[in-house]
């Protein structure tokens, strides 16, 4: 099996902080890897490393057997292969949500309105946002702001999908409906990588669970294995304060 | 069932009887009310009676509030204020451009473009740090003293221009601020979609930055119309000048007091209006 996304040894430095100690990580195409931890471990950090919003100090990110992490190589291509949505939305607030839609697709791909309106008009109609289409973020609720920010990143049409934890800021009773999202992608044999505390929605969907822990992947493996019988001491006491 | 009856009541509850609440918040405003009349109408009465009492009264009232020569020369002086007018008419575009310009200038980051950050940088320090009406006089005399040819030796191009190279400058410094303002969040996203930097600044960036920075501006432009008066020191014959043609004609200020109110009925509403969005904006944030 060779990997979509691998990564070898990779380490990330904020000043004297070093976030990322050391990252080996394989996400084969059609898998969803679910990153788990407690705020801090790292899982934002190497998300953003992955689709080359950090520069990495060390290590290698290979994509497709191309080595990515090259330094001087020019992330803009990479990054239309790896979406990334936030957990803080960040949709564009003076844009419509078609037109944060559209905007890379018709700036970066060069398609027109005309081009992208009938694809654009599928997704958010697939996603149950068919009649908000002309609205402003600051009139969706926050889950819609969130399937609006998925679909953002689909349009670009990426091979590999990135989540930071885009439930985090969202009202329990509208974290559903964003899961709801996932689990749809996941059946479309999306690739993806979440950083997540959803541990229920992990165990459901996850192909592989990755615990980190200050930095360092502490264990990994299939969400049934990690859940119920954790190897390591500190992952059992995460997961008994979690579950 | 009893849980709506509830809220039932409680919603219907003010129009008929106020509670406890509600009577003791009505009379403190009324009570606020009757202190805040009290107190204009004291100093408004200290004013009118206070001030005729000084020696020099008389004489004040007749240079500066004399009702003849205030009519006589007002169509005059509103005539002559549509040079100021003009004069702000093309000179704000001009600047909002210009402005813009050294704004993203400042923000370069491309090496081979260094010398345009350095020319942001230095434009803004200069022009900033120089009184206006020193930039009028050595650009409103200097230039047309190279001989130029009609029109191009009038003061009143090259005047207006000392205005847009000052007011260009402040422009600048409140657009980079609007730049700054917007969080680094929205250029991640830009980037995460493979958005370059200029596209991420034309179509990301500077469309929320240059709403943020509407009030501002504004002011900037407020001032703008006042500082136009300015240029009378170098020749265009604009509303202050022509107060002062009127003030020797008569021999008395009141063309002066006439000029003011001028200015103060377009500068009042355009204040109060600046006010307004910068409120909605502040309201809208939080």
């Amino acid at each position: 099996m060779t990997a979509k996304l691998s990564l070898r040894g990779v380490r990330k430095r904020f000043d004297y902080h070093e976030v990322c100690k050391g990252i080996d990580l394989d996400v084969a195409e059609g898998e969803m890897v679910c990153l788990i931890g407690a705020s801090g471990s790292g899982k934002s950090t190497l998300l953003r490393c992955m689709n080359l919003l950090e520069p990495i100090d060390d290590g290698e990110i290979w994509l497709d057997g191309k080595d990515i992490s090259e330094p001087g190589l020019d992330p803009q291509p990479v990054r239309q292969q790896i979406g990334i949505v936030f957990q803080s939305y960040n949709l564009f607030p003076h844009m419509t949500a078609v037109e944060n839609v559209m905007l890379a697709p018709r700036r970066v791909r060069g398609l027109s309105r005309d081009d992208l309106r009938p694809r654009v008009t599928q997704l958010f109609t697939r996603f149950g946002l068919g009649d908000r289409m002309e609205h402003y973020p600051d009139q969706l609720s926050g889950g819609q702001q969130q399937r609006v920010a998925i679909i953002r990143a689909l349009a670009m049409e990426p091979q590999i999908m990135l989540f930071d934890e885009i439930t985090s800021a969202l009202d329990p009773e509208l974290v559903g409906e964003v899961l709801d999202v996932l689990r749809d992608l996941r059946k479309q044999g999306m690739t993806m990588v979440l950083a997540t505390h959803e541990m229920g929605f992990a165990r459901e969907l996850a192909d592989k669970v990755c615990f980190l822990d200050a930095g360092r992947i502490l264990e990994q493996g299939p969400p049934k294995v990690l859940f119920s019988q954790p190897r390591e001491k500190r992952t059992k006491a995460f997961l008994s304060r979690v579950l | 069932m009893e849980e709506t009856s509830l809220q039932k009541d409680s919603v219907e509850r003010p129009a008929a009887t106020p509670t406890r609440r509600e009577v003791y918040e009505a009379e403190v405003r009324r009570r606020s009310n009757r202190i805040a009349l009290i107190s204009v109408v004291s100093v408004a009465l200290a004013i009118v009676v206070l001030v005729p009492l000084a020696p020099g009264w008389e004489a004040v009232q007749r240079s500066f509030f004399n009702g003849r020569v205030f009519v006589e020369t007002f169509p005059g002086l509103l005539e002559a204020f549509l040079m100021n007018v003009m004069i702000f008419a093309w000179s704000a575009p001009l600047i909002a451009i210009t402005g813009l310009v050294i704004a993203l200038c400042r923000d370069t980051r491309a090496p081979a473009l260094f010398p345009l950050r350095l020319f942001g940088i230095a434009y803004t320090d200069i022009f900033r740090g120089l009184p206006v009406v020193l930039v009028i006089y050595i650009i409103g005399f200097g230039v047309p003293g190279l001989g130029l040819p009609r029109p191009w030796n009038s003061p009143y191009i090259w005047g207006t221009l000392a205005l847009v190279l000052v007011y260009s400058a402040y422009v600048a410094e409140v657009i980079r601020s609007g730049i700054d303002s917007i969080h680094q969040s929205q250029r991640s996203a830009a980037a995460s979609l493979g958005l370059s930097d200029q596209d991420t600044m034309r179509y990301v960036v500077l469309p929320q930055a240059i709403r943020n920075v509407v009030p501002a501006n504004m002011n900037l432009f407020i001032a703008l119309q006042k500082d136009v008066a300015l240029l009378s020191f170098i020749g265009p014959v604009e509303i202050f000048r022509q107060a002062g043609v009127y003030k020797s004609l008569y021999a008395n200020f009141t063309p002066y007091v006439g000029a003011a109110l001028i200015f103060l009925a377009l500068t009042i509403p355009a204040t109060r209006y600046a006010d307004y969005l910068m409120n909605k904006q502040n309201r809208a944030r939080t």
